[in-house]
């Protein structure tokens, strides 16, 4: 079964329409990256497998099932989402406790505290940030904070949007290097938006190039690492990473 | 432990902790601005007057005592009497629990009122913006006094009546404030958060937007106390307020206005009650103001 | 010929709760006509370090230093009329984020013009002659065009170039350049920073390059200084990198993952070792 199936997929927003015609097929268990400049459309795509952008034509599967246009409480379950800013992601007011009890609240789950103290176990936090507020928390501890939410509803795929690049780089190797752990452990699914080429090539199975709101290019990993990307826009990129 | 060091834990065992360290910080903070802790004894004094005030006050609020006429201030009567000679210092104390009466109210009314329809306007956005905010600045356009005369005048005068007519003039102006302050929250990466978790907009602007527009709201609501205390002397001096006998600040001060030349003391000695009251609310809304802007969180 | 820029012991300390904090310890460098790149994560105090040379550090900010001296001139010693005199003429900086450095409501022409006609006194054509020739510069094509643009017509990338544009005009001995393309995108980035490097060798100025990226750092500048924790741990020629010897900065460049990885962990820094968070 797919995770995640995109057919004909247009995004708009408002009049201007932003992503073209995009088709993706993403089976259970794969890790997946969308690279791309800003402006390419990238982060679109995830909002709008999230249901944070609404206005879309074509279709949107998750876990073999189409998706509204809305959230809904169903996808929910199946997919979560990681912002990139870790200083906007945290509600200042509310302690770590309430953020991640909040996803069980909704969906009327019981055992909270356990479940609570167990996830923040499985990101590497110490029980003693659990009565914290995000202030007092440093950069890399709020991402961790910010994926241990994502994952309380226990979904199958995670949205990943450019989950390190606000962090330095000692902290994204924990992050990454946590990223890679629960994937592994729970079996998940990932779809990360990224700039970071080298990030990809540590967490991810395959690519999609995209540019200008279309796909330049779908590959595999191993050929990102022998720098075998096939269109001349793919190894612009590379170029400019590896500083040419 | 002492309770201090329960309060600052650098981590909390529970959420009630966690709050109840966090209040601890702004308290702390408040202390360190002599004007707020001057703010915060005038609304405290203001308080325990209006609670203990039949223990306070020395005489009875209503008593006549013809044979005491327009005493100027002495050793038996602190603050003189007025022309049906009574003593103006138990009214003075009587009159706290009036104002603190119209003070409450007038916040518990219109501010919740405020803040949900802003909050709703500004997270729904789209048309139920464009009618609430519409409804809004016809309220905003007219000025506050007037307006709340033109509703007394129709209500009929009375306290009850001012109150309303106050608080009906207020919510505007926060509404105001809730909605510019959603419009900035609403699309912050933790309300999408919860909004993909599938919670739905009650949920999200009760819980999660509300609780960041409150401290800017007690901000405001403490610094606008001032002009519900001036509108209500006003209406009160206009005599669609409180209604004689009743011992209201600014209706003593118009039944003191005839005397004003001969007899200061009448119209003076409430006067000076209404300005220490309305200062201490502006001293406190300044400090929290200080305290509770969201830029300074990071550091308290 | 004596330095450029010459620093010693600089101490930068703000206040706090628990009495005064540092976050820069004693730094020491000089600079010569060369490129200097300041690496450190955030928190390391490379941007303090950056500010204290132009005296940016506002109060309750407290900066001092045995030493700092720019050409002779005592920096500390400077008053703000003075310091005025020699920012921007003399000692410019580039900024991370142009959105925030440009004014919204002057065009791109104006703006350079007036950064020009600040620190010196020139006929209106030679203004006009020299914008264009310093928009050309730093590669926009049709300068005239782009002269007459206000700060939101244009891209991040040529933002950023306008910002540079502006800084280098007045033609200043120093530049200091803090996170001058984190903001960009890759490709415009090395871009960005060719022109910066171009316009800095050929003038022969100093550059102090500021940023959290090794790579970057040490593709761009002659020498290198690895900060922590407000203290210089590692300084090493550019080239040198690889043969780091501190901990530190072992352990920053093993963290970085690279194009062709096939490491299944990346190595964390033990933090405890350098008194860090």
């Amino acid at each position: 079964m797919n995770a995640i199936d995109l057919q004909n997929l247009d995004i708009s927003y408002g009049d201007t329409k932003v992503v073209f015609d995009v088709n993706l097929a993403i089976p259970e268990g794969e890790s997946f990256a969308l690279v791309g400049e800003s402006g390419s459309g990238k982060s679109t795509i995830l909002r709008a497998i999230a249901g944070l952008a609404p206005d879309w034509t074509g279709s949107i599967s998750v876990m073999g099932k189409p998706r509204s246009h809305h959230v809904d409480r169903a996808v929910s379950r199946q997919a979560q989402m990681v912002f990139q800013d870790p200083y906007g992601s945290l509600h200042p007011r509310k302690t770590i406790d309430a953020a991640l009890s909040e996803p069980l609240a909704i969906h009327g789950i019981g055992n909270r505290g356990e479940r609570v103290e167990a996830q923040l176990k499985a990101v590497g936090l110490d029980q003693r940030f659990r009565f914290r507020f995000p202030h007092q928390l440093s950069g890399g501890q709020r991402q961790r904070v910010a994926i241990a939410r994502a994952l309380m509803l226990e979904p199958k795929v995670l949205l990943l949007d450019e989950p390190t690049s606000a962090l330095d780089v000692s902290v994204q190797a924990e992050i990454l290097n946590l990223l890679k752990r629960l994937r592994r452990e729970q079996g998940l699914t990932y779809l990360m938006v990224t700039h970071n080429l080298p990030v990809v090539s540590f967490l991810c199975d395959r690519l999609a190039v995209m540019r200008h709101g279309r796909i330049v290019e779908i590959a595999d990993v191993a050929q990102l690492k022998a720098g075998q990307l096939r269109e001349p826009y793919s190894q612009e990129l590379l170029a400019a990473t590896e500083g040419g | 432990m002492t309770t201090r060091d329960w309060l600052l834990a650098d981590s909390p065992t529970s959420r009630m902790q966690a709050n109840a360290g966090r209040a601890y910080r702004v308290f702390t903070a408040l202390l360190r601005n002599p004007l707020s802790v001057l703010g915060g004894i005038i609304i405290l004094v203001l308080l325990l007057t209006a609670a203990f005030a039949p223990w306070i006050a020395p005489y009875s609020p209503t008593g006549q005592n013809l044979s005491a006429r327009l005493l100027p201030p002495s050793a038996q009567y602190w603050m003189g009497t007025d022309e049906l000679g009574r003593d103006i210092f138990s009214r003075v104390v009587w009159g706290s629990q009036i104002t603190l009466t119209i003070v409450a109210l007038v916040a518990l009314i219109s501010a919740p009122l405020g803040l949900f329809i802003g909050a709703i306007a500004g997270y729904f956005g789209g048309w139920v913006d464009r009618m609430l905010m519409g409804f809004t600045d016809i309220f905003l356009s007219l000025p506050k006094l007037i307006l709340a005369l033109a509703f007394v005048a129709a209500l009929g005068p009375g306290i009850n009546n001012a109150i309303i007519a106050i608080a009906i003039t207020s919510w505007p102006a926060y509404a105001r404030i809730a909605r510019a302050e959603t419009l900035t929250i609403r699309n912050a990466e933790y309300i999408s958060a919860v909004q993909l978790a599938g919670g739905g907009p009650l949920r999200i602007i009760v819980q999660h937007i509300l609780p960041l527009c409150t401290s800017s709201m007690i901000v405001r609501v403490t610094l606008d106390m001032a002009g519900v205390i001036l509108t209500a002397a006003g209406l009160g001096f206009l005599g669609l307020g409180a209604q004689p006998p009743l011992p209201e600040w600014g209706a003593m001060i118009s039944r003191g206005r005839t005397f004003i030349l001969d007899q200061w003391w009448v119209a003076t000695m409430p006067g000076f009650a209404i300005i220490i009251v309305s200062l201490g609310f502006c001293f406190l809304g300044d400090g929290l103001r200080d305290v509770l802007d969201p830029k300074s969180e990071g550091k308290s | 010929m004596p330095p450029l820029l010459e620093v010693e012991n600089l101490r930068v300390s703000f206040p706090t709760h628990s009495g005064r904090v540092e976050v820069v310890k004693g730094l020491s460098f000089t600079l010569g006509r060369e490129r200097l790149g300041i690496v450190g994560e955030s928190g390391s105090g490379k941007s303090m370090t950056g500010r204290s040379i132009l005296k940016l550090i506002r109060k309750p900010g407290q900066v001092t230093a045995d030493k700092l001296s720019f050409d002779g001139i005592d920096i500390l010693a400077q008053n703000e009329k003075q310091m005025r005199a020699i920012r921007g003429a003399r000692i410019s900086m580039v900024m991370q984020d142009p959105k925030f450095s440009l004014n919204p409501v002057m065009t791109v022409g104006e703006q350079i013009a007036e950064a020009l006609v600040t620190h010196q006194k020139l006929p209106r054509r030679d203004v006009q002659a020299r914008i264009l020739d310093m928009l050309k510069a730093v590669r926009i094509n049709d300068p005239e065009r782009v002269a007459k643009l206000y700060p939101h017509e244009v891209s991040g990338g040529m933002g950023q170039r306008i910002m540079i544009a502006m800084m280098l005009i007045p033609e200043p001995e120093l530049l200091i350049a803090d996170e001058p393309t984190s903001a960009l995108d890759v490709s415009v980035q090395a871009q960005v920073l060719d022109i910066i490097d171009d316009l800095v060798t050929r003038k022969g100025m100093g550059l102090i390059l500021i940023s959290h990226d090794l790579a970057l750092v040490s593709r761009y500048c002659d020498r290198i200084l690895v900060m922590n924790a407000g203290r210089v741990v590692e300084e090493c020629a550019a080239g040198q990198l690889e043969n780091a010897q501190h901990p530190y900065t072992r352990g920053l460049l093993a963290a970085m993952p690279v194009i062709d990885e096939n490491r299944d962990e990346l190595p964390v820094l033990d933090r405890t070792q350098w008194a860090g968070t």
